[in-house]
């Protein structure tokens, strides 16, 4: 880069409150004289794509987004980093409900049923939790029908909708279980979407981490450091920060680790989202 | 600090029915860093209390092996949940009797709060013109407002509707002219404190409170007497020029002092007058009992702008001579109107006459002539209450429109 552009983030569209948090980001940064952008991508595909081609600087990710990316690159012989995340992106479960009242008590006996999902490319509703699944033995699609509801799809879960429809559907008996985020069963329970008592878990995934800010290897090295430093800064008592924060959903940035990948590589791999490399081997996957 | 341990125990409440309320009331008391132990006996508690410390910015520490009755864990306190105190300003006080409770100039922010509750700092900072305590605020609001909401009368039931007539039918047409009248000024009474109502800083909430029930009563006032209008079966009379020309000038006065003054103090406390002079000398019971409930309201209309311009002309002595052009000027523009409707005028001495005999219209005129002399007297006397001289009320008096209001 021969003229210096600001500092610039990535970021997937997946809601339109996402322009303001990175506005305000930027207005932030720009207080703290950090030259700060981002670019907005309808797609988690795009975007990586687009780091690897050096767009962007830093990507704000998907965890299925940083295995596609740390794939890429790995291909390209280059190295990602997950260098900052959410508090509340740490040590996350998936859950499987059932209806309190179903004669469901064992993972096994989902054999021959019906188990709703989010989107084909939501690593918290779909691609763990069936991972999850198959590790108990129970291949998804033909130990048990696979209902997915596809809302959003190529923004990788980030929407809400499609593990709502997933929950309706098992309220409404169309399914026998569904697949969530753990958060997301509070959160439905609260809206009402769960009914009191309704539901129980069946089971529960391992533990994982959720988003990431993304660097590649050739990124401005002090200026990532000085990103870093100025996220880690960010105060929840700061009245000023706050509703960025509170939009963003975290309390507190943390460093990013990569511990909390592990059971999405394996689940990609299981369910041949990606290959080795990068490469989209899923099936009606729109590009 | 004693690090005793709280216990919460949430029996077989699951996060999923309500068992963040209980764990939240538990942690309210506690400090940053101290934990409570969770007892229950939800089957998915654990993976529950997990989550939501992970959303909420607690530690989760489970036990590995808790036995029959033992805590499945400790909530350590994070500091998220109290961050919105930080800062957060205590605006007032909720009795405005309190030293302090009412702020000089309120800031923007403080916005919807209510006065007396800590506000978190940022937001919007919405923009009320009449934000400044010494433009608008009197004791006397909170104690009138009390005595609004406990005088509050219902038109269907407060009034006998189906009272005989009994009166010539040129006297009830000369009711409903009267009425006719009446109504066009309680809209001007209406419109006026509805368009201030909105501007006041909700800090000032009695304020609000008199302006919002005084909106009420012009309602009703409008509604008996429209009632009252059309009981006979009469259309409703005219409506001149010149009368709304008059109450023109009251909706086009921007300043809240100038236009509580020309309304309250000079219009509704002539109106006070005029609903007296109906209460006695309408010839039906109806008209004689609508004066008397909408008479009572008027006075304290009265009341509340005098108390505020009291106040308001003792903090800014300047504010007299302000009033005291408002009254010239507004005279001046409407010089070339035709001031009271002489179609009222007579309608009035027909009222109060209740016949159509030369005896009768003789005493139906000297009531009216006894009423406009009551009407300047009184006026007289409001504005000395103000601080206006003897020679000042007298002039000021003798300028205010014709047409009452
Ligand atoms: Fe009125
Ligand atoms: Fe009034």
């Amino acid at each position: 880069m021969t003229i210096t552009r600001p500092f610039t983030l990535g970021a997937v569209a997946y809601d339109p409150k996402v322009v303001t948090i990175w506005e305000g980001f930027k207005d932030w940064f720009a207080t703290r004289d950090f030259a700060f952008d981002y670019v907005l991508y309808s797609s988690y595909e795009a975007q990586a794509e687009a780091h690897l081609a050096g767009d962007v600087d830093v990507t704000w990710d998907s965890p299925l987004a940083w295995v596609r990316t740390r794939r890429l690159a790995a291909a390209a012989g280059r190295e990602a980093r997950a260098v900052a995340m959410r508090d509340t992106d740490q040590n996350l479960t998936s859950v499987v409900l059932v209806r309190s009242a179903s004669d469901i008590i064992d993972v096994a006996q989902l054999a021959g049923r019906a188990v709703a999902t989010g989107a084909i490319d939501s690593p918290q509703a779909t691609l763990l939790p069936l991972a999850h699944l198959a590790d108990r033995g129970l291949d998804p699609g033909t130990s048990f029908t696979v209902r997915r509801f596809d809302v959003m799809v190529t923004k990788h879960g980030d929407h809400v909708g499609g593990e709502r429809d997933a929950v309706r559907a098992l309220m409404d008996g169309e399914v026998d279980a569904a697949c969530v985020i753990d958060g997301n069963q509070l959160l439905f329970a609260k809206e009402g979407t769960i009914a009191p008592d309704a539901v129980r878990v069946l089971s529960r995934t391992g533990v994982y981490d959720h988003c990431t800010m993304t660097v590649l290897d050739d990124a401005p090295r002090f200026i990532v450091e000085r990103f870093i430093e100025l996220l880690l800064s960010m105060s929840f008592d700061d009245p000023e920060v706050r509703p960025l924060l509170e939009l963003e959903g975290l309390r507190a940035w943390r460093p990013g680790r990569t511990s909390g990948y592990e059971l999405l590589e394996q689940a990609v791999d299981r369910l041949g989202f990606y290959g080795a490399d990068g490469t989209i081997l899923v099936e009606g996957y729109p590009r | 600090m004693t690090r005793e341990r709280t216990t919460v125990d949430l029996g077989a409440l699951g996060f999923d029915g309500g068992a963040d309320v209980l764990v939240k009331l538990a942690l309210a008391d506690r400090q940053v860093g101290d934990e409570i132990a969770v007892r229950g006996e939800h089957p998915d508690l654990a993976g529950h209390v997990a989550t939501w410390c992970r959303q909420q910015g607690h530690r989760w520490r489970s036990t590995d092996s808790p036995s029959d009755g033992d805590a499945i864990g400790f909530i350590e306190r994070g500091s998220a949940v109290s961050a919105r105190w930080i800062g957060a300003e205590r605006c007032g006080h909720a009795d405005p009797t309190t030293e302090g409770a009412i702020d000089a100039a309120p800031p923007a922010s403080w916005g919807l709060a209510a006065r007396g509750a800590a506000v978190e700092p940022g937001g919007p900072t919405p923009q009320f013109r009449l934000g400044v305590r010494e433009e608008v605020w009197t004791d006397r609001a909170a104690p009138l407002y009390a005595q609004a909401a406990a005088a509050q009368w219902d038109p269907a039931t407060a009034v006998d509707w189906s009272a005989p007539i009994e009166h010539d039918l040129r006297v009830e047409a000369a009711i409903v002219q009267v009425m006719t009248f009446l109504i066009e000024n309680e809209e001007a009474a209406l419109v006026v404190p509805a368009r201030f109502l909105g501007q006041i800083h909700p800090h000032f909430r009695e304020i609000q409170q008199f302006l919002a029930v005084t909106v009420a009563d012009e309602a009703r006032h409008i509604e008996v007497f429209s009632r009252r209008a059309t009981m006979s079966g009469h259309d409703l009379a005219l409506s001149t020029v010149g009368g709304r020309t008059s109450l023109q000038t009251l909706l086009d006065e921007p300043d809240y002092a100038t236009a509580s003054f020309l309304l309250s103090v000079m219009g509704e406390g002539t109106f006070v007058s005029l609903l007296g002079f109906l209460e006695r000398h309408a010839p039906d019971s109806s008209t004689r009992r609508i004066a008397h409930l909408t008479r009572a309201d008027e006075a304290r209309h009265v009341a509340f702008s005098l108390a505020h311009l009291e106040r308001h002309a003792h903090v800014e002595p300047d504010l007299r001579s302000r009033l005291a052009r408002a009254v010239e000027q507004r005279h001046r523009a409407l010089q070339g109107t035709a001031g009271l409707n002489e179609d009222v005028f007579d309608a009035l001495v027909v009222l109060a006459a209740g016949d159509i005999t030369p005896e009768r219209v003789r005493t139906g005129w000297q009531h009216v002539q006894a009423l406009q002399v009551e009407m300047s007297d009184a006026r007289r006397a409001r504005l000395a209450r103000l601080g206006f001289t003897a020679g000042e009320s007298e002039a000021l008096s003798s300028l205010h429109t014709r047409n009452f209001m």
